[in-house]
């Protein structure tokens, strides 16, 4: 038995705005522990995925397991739960959340409370955590401790007399962090004779060990060669290995009560295990599962093809390896007259979308042709039938459609108040509705319910644009409802371009589908017949736009030492017009694709 | 096709200074052993019409390189093989490229002697900046002298210039073009300036140090062109040449028809029929490794390949939509072995047609001047 007493442990996790700190805190942490030697410390140790290292997020939850010596003379096991900041992690967060007793809230002491601090203090508070401030940067000439600790008050409603002062990066106060953690972190509760209960806080796939499953032991024990039942699915698997992370792997007898580790136990793939799950013993099973959690259900879908048709089995692959390590991703074959065979994909959210994207293109060297996010609509047909549609070529007939419902979100605003007059502007043309304006010295909070169609459409574009990049922005869903929606068509010399159809509002349509072909007429170069551009809702053209015919193109000398050359030259050209995406006798550049679908509202 | 006559193309590589749009097979020598090369491509000239046996010739055609430059002897002594070695037809043309420097003006007395009967000088520009820019050796007045020689020397007289020059107005070019005219040839080959791949010019195109008209201007450019060369009763028959009635070259027809034609020479092409089967052929680039390899194995040849139906077709395609008369269905047929509708995608030719690229009657499927415009993005719709 390698038990710790309940009482030596502290689980936390680190709730932060992004840049304000929490990697380089947690890297600290590990260095002032002895987890890792100065020299084996690489920058941001938790963050090991290439992305999260370069976009400072964290997409997977990590953990790491500190020994810490105490000033009150006892070695204390603190084990540090990693969380993902963004909101399209929000369910990710939560797991994390609950597998933990307390929480450090790190704030940048020159910046403040941001939006995203906001929703996941509050999941926090919602786990009931224990919640001990920590303002980080207080060595920057911009630090105002006294000012954020107030407007912690104010906003989050937390008593901030006691915030840890320190500086992450200088190394400042470390020490007082792992103090506070021991002082004022409640240590978790259990009963090691009790038959066992483990949460299943996150999985994925190592290639080496297979699927790697998180775990919080509540109750009871967990050790190799145990049979285990995943409580959910009804499964039974053998324990090949239990361990924890320090934060390299480390094998050990078994996890007790309050202890957080990993287990290994030949699974294939992590859709083969359930998140939120309860693991228990297979022969002494404990007679009520542990609260679950809600499952992860995508929000944006978008079309992903691939730009060379004669990769799409390769496009293939790469979500199938993807998929392995994210079973919150989803994907089904596509059919697109204009794109060809790709997949249509479903995403937590916009972020999830293009990390996803950006994994295809830098891991897998794909290049991709992304089709406009679309939120997932509810058609209340007049059969009687409601359908999910989240492509708009698959919209039926509006003769069929008796009405059709869409999905909202509560967004948290926070803002400098000179932005805030625009911030409004922004929110209110996307069709929001406010819900609460207040203020914290010079900062706006805006809490608006919005369209989440109206965001997928560059929203985050537009509020960086209008703030200057000071408002922070967080969203949860916040249900359907009922809508006047229209399918804009895009039509190239007639004819549907599937791919470039989109679904809005009655009252955006005309300018969105406007705004659309003009676009497409300054990305699509001239080619040797005119085109028209036209867009349409139902059999109503709302917008047209012309592109003449390009005015020359011709080789000025062709004798006989050319022929053979010119000849290569055309064969050229018609490889290159393969490779092209041919609507019609049109040939529409990715560019066209891309851009068109980042549009200006 | 043996029965149709068979154009001789003759290069000589050799040019005093090379010109920096230039990207055609030309060397620079401080000295160059005419005896040499003379009697290599007489050499190559036996070893081709040894194979190809006494067909009729229907040209010749001396191009480079600077085949002014050539000894007017050894344009003789070409002319005279050629007539033996092959069934010269009665109007045969003898073409010879010169420019208007005195040193090869001094010449054209001997090259009419030798048999040529058409000169086609390569004047490029009339006003001094463009001349310079360029790169060309010779004057605006010793390009007027040089063609009131020639048209006094030669029955036939063809001169070259380039447009679209980097800044040229339209103005301009029209101005130019009319001077031009004046100077009565009965064929001019007006060309667009092109930057074609490892020339001074792309070098500088790539610098930014070119401005060059773009594709709008570039058509009204053309335009203007056509309607100037019309005025003085000039056609266009190809999309960069233009003639008075019966006086289009006959040598370049061949090409553009897609007749037979033996390249003779560094670096010269051709396209020959050998036991019923078309060859490609091309003759070793470097004018002095080809003469070694004639001295050894009497020819420069470094490729033979037949050409495939399918390029066959695409070639001739190619060609003659360069041409205002266009493709006989007929003879493609015949020449290429497959029909003029399996070759090309009937439902671009459709829209070509409604949209006035082209026409097509029973005996012809011809570009019409705004097809030949855009005839390269043509091409690449059409040509299956």
């Amino acid at each position: 038995m390698t038990d710790t007493p309940l009482s030596l442990i502290r689980n936390f996790s680190i709730i932060a705005h992004i840049d304000h700190g929490k990697s380089t805190l947690a890297d600290r942490l590990i260095q002032h522990t002895g987890g890792l030697s100065a020299r084996e410390m690489t920058e941001q140790v938790l963050d090991n995925m290439e992305l999260e290292k370069e976009r400072g997020i964290t997409i997977k939850a990590q953990t790491v397991r500190l020994d810490y010596p105490a000033k009150d003379g006892k070695t204390y096991v603190l084990n540090l739960m990693d969380t993902p900041g963004h909101v399209d992690f929000a369910y990710e967060v939560s797991r994390s959340l609950a597998a933990c007793e307390g929480s450090l809230l790190v704030v940048d002491a020159s910046q403040g409370v941001e939006a995203q601090t906001l929703a996941n203090v509050y999941q926090a508070l919602d786990a009931k955590h224990e919640i001990v401030p920590i303002l980080n940067k207080i060595d920057l000439p911009a630090a105002e401790p006294d000012k954020v600790k107030q407007q912690i008050e104010d906003v989050i409603g937390l008593d901030a007399s006691d915030a840890v002062m320190i500086s992450a990066k200088t190394g400042l106060n470390i020490e007082g962090v792992l103090e506070a953690l021991v002082t004022r972190l409640p240590p978790p509760t259990g009963d090691g004779a009790a038959p066992l209960k483990a949460l299943v806080v996150d999985s994925w796939y190592d290639q080496y060990l297979g699927v790697v499953i998180l775990i919080r032991v509540k109750d009871g024990h967990i050790r190799k060669g145990q049979k285990i039942r995943f409580m959910a699915r009804g499964s039974v698997h053998n324990v090949d290995q239990v361990g924890v992370f320090r934060p390299r792997l480390e094998v050990m007898e078994d996890l007790g009560p309050g202890e957080m580790g990993y287990i290994t136990a030949s699974i294939k793939t992590v859709a083969d295990v359930s998140v939120g799950d309860t693991i228990t013993d297979d022969r002494v099973p404990a007679a009520a599962a542990l609260p679950g959690f809600k499952p992860s259900i995508p929000v944006v879908w978008c079309g992903l093809f691939p730009v060379d048709a004669d990769d799409f089995e390769k496009l293939r692959d790469s979500l199938a390896k993807l998929r392995l390590n994210d079973a919150s991703f989803h994907y089904e074959a596509e059919t697109s007259a204009a794109l060809g065979f790709g997949f249509r994909c479903g995403f937590l959210g916009l972020l999830h979308l293009e990390i996803i994207q950006e994994r295809l293109s830098r891991e897998f060297d794909l290049d991709l042709i992304a089709t406009a996010p679309s939120v997932v609509y509810r058609l209340h047909l007049t059969s009687g039938a409601t359908e999910e549609l989240h492509n708009p070529a698959d919209m039926p007939d509006v003769m069929k459609i008796q009405f059709i419902e869409e999905p909202w979100i509560k967004a948290t605003i926070m803002v400098p108040d000179e932005y805030l007059g625009s911030i409004l502007t922004l929110c209110s043309e996307r069709r929001g509705q406010q819900a609460d304006l207040t203020y914290v010295g010079n900062r706006a909070m805006a809490v608006y319910k919005i369209p989440l169609n109206e965001v997928v459409f560059d929203f985050y574009d537009r509020l960086k644009s209008v703030s200057r990049g000071y408002a922070s922005f967080d969203y949860q869903m916040d249900g359907y409802q009922e809508s006047d929606l229209v399918r804009i068509s895009i039509l190239v010399n007639a004819d549907p371009v599937d791919a470039l159809s989109f679904i809005a509002h009655r009252s955006q349509a005309d300018r969105r589908g406007r705004s659309i072909c003009e676009k497409l007429k300054d990305l699509i170069p001239r080619q040797l017949f005119k085109i028209a551009i036209q867009a349409a809702i139902g059999g109503r053209v709302v917008a047209r736009e012309t592109i003449g015919a390009l005015s020359k193109d011709v080789t000025a000398k062709c004798y006989g030492g050319d022929i053979s050359r010119k000849r290569k030259l055309l064969e050229k050209q018609k490889e290159g017009k393969k490779r092209m995406r041919q609507f019609g006798k049109v040939e529409i550049p990715q560019s066209a694709f891309l851009a068109a679908l980042k549009m200006d509202a | 096709m043996t029965d149709e006559p068979i154009a001789l193309y003759i290069h000589w590589p050799f040019c005093l200074a090379k010109c920096p749009y230039c990207d055609f097979n030309s060397h620079v020598r401080e000295r160059i052993d005419q005896t040499r090369f003379a009697t290599a491509l007489r050499s190559e000239l036996a070893w081709e019409a040894a194979r190809l046996g006494s067909r009729p010739l229907g040209s010749i055609f001396f191009g480079g390189g600077t085949p002014s430059l050539m000894n007017p002897d050894t344009v003789a002594a070409l002319i005279a093989d050629a007539k033996r070695l092959f069934a010269a037809t009665d109007d045969i043309e003898i073409t010879l490229e010169a420019n208007p420097t005195s040193v090869e003006i001094a010449r054209l007395h001997a090259f009419r002697d030798a048999g040529v009967n058409r000169i086609s000088m390569g004047i490029q520009a009339l006003n001094a900046t463009d001349l310079t820019r360029l790169g060309r050796q010779h004057s605006a007045a010793q390009a007027i002298a040089a063609l009131e020689l020639a048209r006094s020397l030669f029955p036939r007289l063809s001169f070259d210039l380039i447009y679209a020059r980097p800044g040229q107005t339209l103005p301009a070019w029209r101005a130019e073009l009319r001077d031009a005219l004046t100077l009565a040839a009965d064929h001019l080959s007006l060309y667009q300036l092109t930057i074609e791949p490892g020339t001074v010019y792309e070098a500088m195109h790539r610098r930014g140090e070119l401005t060059l008209p773009d594709d709008d201007l570039a058509a009204a450019l053309y335009d203007a062109t056509a309607e100037e060369a019309d005025r003085f009763g000039l056609a266009p028959y190809e999309v960069s040449n233009y003639a008075s009635t019966g006086a289009e070259s006959r040598h370049n027809l061949a090409y553009w028809r897609y007749r037979d034609y033996a390249g003779i020479g560094p670096g010269a092409h051709g396209r020959v029929t050998l036991n019923h089967t078309l060859f490609a052929t091309r003759r070793h680039r470097a004018p002095e490794p080809w003469a070694e390899r004639v001295e050894r194995d009497g020819h420069g040849t470094t490729h033979e390949d037949a050409v495939s139906q399918r390029d066959r077709a695409r070639e001739m395609l190619l060609m003659g939509l360069r041409l205002t008369e266009g493709i006989d269905p007929a003879r493609f047929a015949t020449r290429t072995g497959t029909p003029l509708h399996d070759a090309i995608d009937p439902e671009i030719l459709a829209m070509a047609k409604s949209e006035a690229y082209l026409t097509e009657t029973n005996t012809r499927l011809a570009a019409t001047p705004e097809g030949r415009k855009r005839l390269d993005s043509l091409l690449a719709a059409l040509v299956l």
